[in-house]
């Protein structure tokens, strides 16, 4: 029997070559490493919920992965869904597999270019892809199955952050809702690593103050703003009560009441008050019950007539009292007439069609517009326009106020609106808050003044300067977190 | 007592709804106080409801002028009540078959939602549409160049004016879009008016009427100012 030998030399050569071989490998393995061995997930996810906000956000926290920063692009972040968006998104999933079907179905029978060839079909042809579509998709409907537990449908992709950076706060979130998180590490390659995920769910929960003071949405910089300004209102108003004199500007459309009062007297007309039309939890209508008070009282004195027709029931509760209380106190119980203040319609042009009428047929010589107003502020100024009215208007809606100064002989405009009423009656409080308005003025003014100056001093600077981009943070953060 | 009252009321409503916009905790306070508003409303609308009867019958009953519409009114708001309410004409639900009243009141078809399509729209649409007649009558008032403030406006709402149409882009077509003087184009010069003038002084009067909402809210919230309710004497 021959034996086979292999000489030392061949041997030699052999283990080479396996030698050069594994190199080979290893090496086709360091260039593709990144698929077969992805990123280690990071680890210790903590949750906890987000203090001093309104219950829709958690903070998340959790430890790198040891791949991190060599094997990491970003980390992936995701939120648990609720049981109401996991039957959304299975719905949706189902609608998509559906819709596919259809498409295969389609193209089975027309091929590829289907889309292009569906204009050009026969009746006959129609109705065999209509056939055919419904089948597939009764078919898919029957085949769709969906885990609801799976983690595709339970986990929704929240954000990112960088290599180097472990935390991250999830908002827009349900209150009352448990949540669980997960986090997964995405390598150079575009691998992800496994899942890590908090444990227990956590219920993002109500805190007591909204105190959150960055741009995240908090109220801490519009609280502080509302306690100087009423703190100066309120100032104010008991300073006046102390028996200082308040001197307020003339303000022409307030001086012609009485004018437009006595004129109504005089021609034995009507006057007209239209007090907008919006409800009584609208502060303009509020105002405007609240110059009404003097209108009536002035009416009562002069014995002229005061109608006011309104477009919410609410609004007419409120005049009759408000009218009625006028005429006490000017002494003139009797001559109220509650007949006179009346509910029309809630339709806003339903509203414009009776008053531009009743105008027309009855001529009023004084016409009131205090309140909020929309698209029939013309149609009302116009037509009293044309009956010779004397036409006072007042109203906080910008975009009206340029057809009452077109069409009415005076306008409030904004805040002469508001301190109609104090003006009218002369009170020293009530002139007091006018002067605590003029306190939020100049808290405006100093502000803008700052905001101004930053951004002017940023722009000088340079943008890309370090000072530059300093002045504009805060220039912005006064502009975007402050003010609004 | 009659002034007291209310006065409270006031104060605490606008107090739970001014806390509740600032702590979130008690946000659910804000929206039971809104919803006695809704109550409020409601009941008032029945008082409205009333009071256009009574209105509209007594001048039908007096013979005032214009009675006649009148008549018109209490028709149609009595033909759309028995209606709506009624559900008249309305198909029942398809899932409730054997309630008649279980379709919806405005059901495409019914005399309620015909009454709506071919009544109070074309009406409401005529009123809309009057509109155009009197922006053009009053422009055409306003724009009177009667002195220095009236002419440097009439100024302006020509740009505007112009710029807003072909005839601005074709007017200033000739200057070059890289040139110096690019901002003349009347479309460009529109859009600088707009966004610097008007954007200033739209801020102005937004600024006071914002402090003049909340200098309002405080005085009433306060009862420093109680005209609302009356005279402000007591």
């Amino acid at each position: 029997m021959k034996h086979s030998r292999v000489s030392p030399l061949r041997l030699l050569l052999l283990l080479a070559l396996v030698s050069s071989l594994a190199s080979a490998t290893h090496g086709q393995e360091a260039d593709d490493g990144a698929v077969s061995s992805p990123p280690r997930p990071p680890s210790n996810l903590q949750a906890v919920d987000h203090p001093m906000d309104k219950g829709e956000k958690i903070n998340l926290t959790w430890d790198l992965s040891p791949d991190d920063p060599d094997n990491v692009t970003t980390y992936l972040v995701y939120r648990s869904r609720t049981d109401k968006e996991i039957e959304k998104k299975i719905d949706e999933d189902r609608e998509k597999f559906i819709d596919a079907a259809k498409t295969d179905a389609t193209e089975e029978l027309l091929g590829e270019e289907w889309k292009g060839r569906m204009a050009d079909l026969t009746q006959e042809e129609l109705n065999r892809v209509r056939q055919a579509r419904s089948t597939a998709a009764q078919q898919a409907e029957q085949d769709f199955v969906s885990d609801s537990a799976s983690e595709d449908n339970v986990y929704k992709f929240f954000g990112t952050t960088i290599p180097g950076e472990n935390e991250i706060v999830i908002d827009k979130l349900e209150r009352e809702k448990s949540y669980t998180f997960m986090v997964k590490a995405v390598g150079t390659d575009l691998s992800r690593s496994a899942g890590e995920v908090t444990g227990a769910g956590l219920t993002p929960a109500l805190q007591w103050f909204d105190g959150e003071w960055d741009a995240s949405g908090g109220r801490f910089w519009l609280s502080i703003i509302v306690i100087v300004f009423c703190g100066s209102v309120v100032f104010w108003i008991l300073r006046a009560r102390s028996g200082k004199p308040i001197r307020v500007r003339k303000i022409a459309g307030l001086e012609a009441v009485d004018e437009a009062v006595g004129r109504a007297t005089e021609m034995g007309r009507p006057i007209l008050f239209v007090p907008g039309i919006q409800d009584m939890n609208d502060i303009q209508t509020i105002a405007a019950m609240m110059v009404l008070s003097h209108i009536s009282k002035t009416a009562a004195e002069y014995d002229a007539k005061v109608e006011v027709p309104t477009a919410r029931s609410l609004v007419m509760t409120v005049a009759r009292e408000t009218v009625q209380s006028s005429y006490l106190t000017a002494g003139k119980p009797d001559a109220y007439n509650q007949d006179l203040i009346y509910y029309v319609t809630d339709e806003q042009f339903g509203y414009v069609a009776y008053l531009s009428g009743m105008m027309v047929r009855e001529k009023p010589a004084a016409c009131f517009y205090m309140g909020a107003f929309y698209a029939e502020s013309l149609i009302l100024a116009e037509t009293g326009n044309h009956v010779g009215a004397i036409q006072i208007a007042g109203t906080a809606m910008p975009a009206q106020l340029p057809f009452f100064v077109a069409a009415c002989d005076y306008t409030l405009i904004g805040e002469e609106f508001f301190a109609a009423s104090a003006y009218l009656s002369g009170s020293p409080e009530e002139l007091g808050s006018l002067k605590g308005q003029d306190v939020g003025k100049i808290i405006v003014v100093v502000l803008m003044f700052i905001g101004i100056t930053l951004f002017t001093l940023a722009a000088l600077a340079g943008s890309d300067s370090e000072l530059g981009g300093k002045l504009s943070e805060m220039g912005n953060f006064l502009k975007n977190v402050i003010l609004t | 007592m009659k002034r007291t009252i209310p006065l409270i009321i006031t104060f605490l409503g606008g107090m739970v709804l001014i806390i509740a916009y600032f702590i979130p905790y008690t946000q659910d306070w804000g929206e039971k106080a809104a919803v006695f508003f809704d109550v409020l409303a409601a009941i008032a609308f029945v008082l409205g409801g009333g009071n256009l009867l009574k209105t509209h019958l007594k001048k039908v009953s007096d013979r005032v002028a214009g009675w006649g519409y009148s008549v018109i009114c209490v028709v149609a708001f009595l033909v759309t009540l028995t209606v709506g309410l009624g559900k008249i004409g309305v198909n029942p639900n398809a899932q409730f078959p054997n309630y008649a009243w279980s379709g919806i009141y405005d059901q495409v078809g019914s005399p309620f939602w015909w009454l709506y399509e071919y009544g109070f729209k074309p009406l409401t649409a005529t009123m809309f549409a009057m509109l155009a007649f009197y922006v053009a009558s009053a422009a055409f008032r306003a724009f009177r160049a009667k002195n220095f403030e009236a002419i440097l406006l009439l100024g302006t709402a020509f740009i505007i004016l112009l710029g807003r149409t072909f005839a601005g882009v074709y007017l200033t077509g000739f200057i070059a879009d890289d040139s110096a003087f690019s901002g003349l184009k009347l479309e460009n010069f529109t859009v600088y008016i707009m966004q610097v003038f008007n954007t200033a002084g739209n801020r102005a009067i937004m600024i006071g009427i914002a402090l003049g909402v909340a200098s309002t809210s405080l005085k009433v919230l306060l009862g420093v100012d109680r005209s609302y309710l009356g005279s402000g004497d007591e």
